[in-house]
């Protein structure tokens, strides 16, 4: 499968989002913020980093960007999206996942390897874990608590759509130990923690990050 | 020209970890009067030609799209009225 991986100014994982990629089996293809052409991808991943320096909100002005116009139409017929880190923020911003993330309750931007377990599997992009399966991954944010209202969250809990929560330690606040979620039709998924730096063994924590890129081979969504 | 301002505040039930950080500076100036800190964004756009009803309906729809986010954050939009003298103060300084 082609997979966008789209380059906001002040973007910092693009390009190992693309190498996780093509580690996952799938060709990666460079997308750029101003063009709102996505190339004829089957996916897109909008990658971690300090898109606009964070001005505004986190990913406030990404989302008026022209490829966003582009990704927001194409998610809502059910284009596979996966927002990591800045770009779950930017999901948030653009209304195609419910709640927000704010500065962590700590204060302290945190970076660590964070375990978390995966807890929907029917989605483009963790159909290659067992439900319930606990990862290490990467996790390195300064905003990263997951804030929405009662009903939101309820909601999210009662459809199945957190896709990853925080065990031990909460690192940043997010309520109920969210650390991703997704649409209704899970074909949008935001996480906070980078799987990106997380697939190979020379660099990070090993290799549990890698299901995220190869669950799209395996399970093309429908 | 006319100047419309937009204050933007975090929710009361969202945390704000940044006015903690201020509040807890404040004892060490001595301040101990000051329970709680909230901070928000002010934000003041400079706007050609006269407000007109339908201009402030823009700039609410502005407010609450890009200034601020529904989900985190309350704003108030209003209208500042310059003085003549302000205006001329300021237009000299230039």
């Amino acid at each position: 499968m082609k997979v966008g991986v789209v380059t906001f100014p002040g973007s910092l994982d693009d390009v190992d989002a693309r190498r996780a990629v093509t580690i996952g089996g799938n060709e990666a293809v460079a997308l750029w913020h101003g063009d709102d052409d996505l190339k004829g991808v089957d996916a897109v991943v909008l990658p971690g980093g300090f898109s606009y320096g964070d001005y505004l909100r986190c990913g406030a002005i990404s989302r008026f960007a022209p490829v966003m116009t582009s990704v927001i139409e194409a998610a809502g017929k059910g284009l596979p999206v996966l927002g990591i880190c800045n770009g779950f923020q930017i999901l948030c911003e653009s209304h195609l996942l419910p709640g927000a993330l704010i500065r962590n309750d700590h204060r302290k931007f945190v970076c660590r390897d964070q375990r978390l377990r995966i807890e929907r599997v029917d989605t483009p992009w963790t159909s290659a874990y067992a439900e319930g399966a606990e990862v290490t991954i990467v996790l390195k944010n300064g905003e990263g608590g997951f804030v929405a209202d009662q009903p939101t969250l309820d909601l999210l809990e009662g459809e199945g759509r957190v896709v990853a929560r925080y065990l031990d330690d909460n690192p940043n606040g997010s309520l109920r130990d969210i650390a991703g979620i997704s649409n209704e039709r899970g074909n949008v998924v935001g996480l906070m923690p980078h799987p990106e730096h997380a697939v190979e063994d020379l660099t990070g924590p090993g290799t549990d990050g890698l299901g995220f890129f190869t669950s799209l081979a395996e399970k093309a969504f429908a | 020209m006319a100047r419309v301002v937009v204050d933007v505040m975090p929710k009361p039930e969202i945390l704000d970890p940044q006015g903690k950080a201020v509040l807890g500076a404040l004892p060490r100036l001595g301040f101990d009067l000051v329970t709680d800190v909230r901070q928000g964004k002010r934000f003041e756009l400079q706007v050609d030609g006269e407000i007109t009803p339908e201009v402030l309906a823009q700039i609410e729809d502005v407010a609450g799209t890009l200034l601020s986010n529904p989900v985190i954050e309350d704003f108030e939009v209003h209208v500042e009225e310059h003085s003549v003298a302000e205006v001329a103060h300021e237009a000299g300084r230039a």
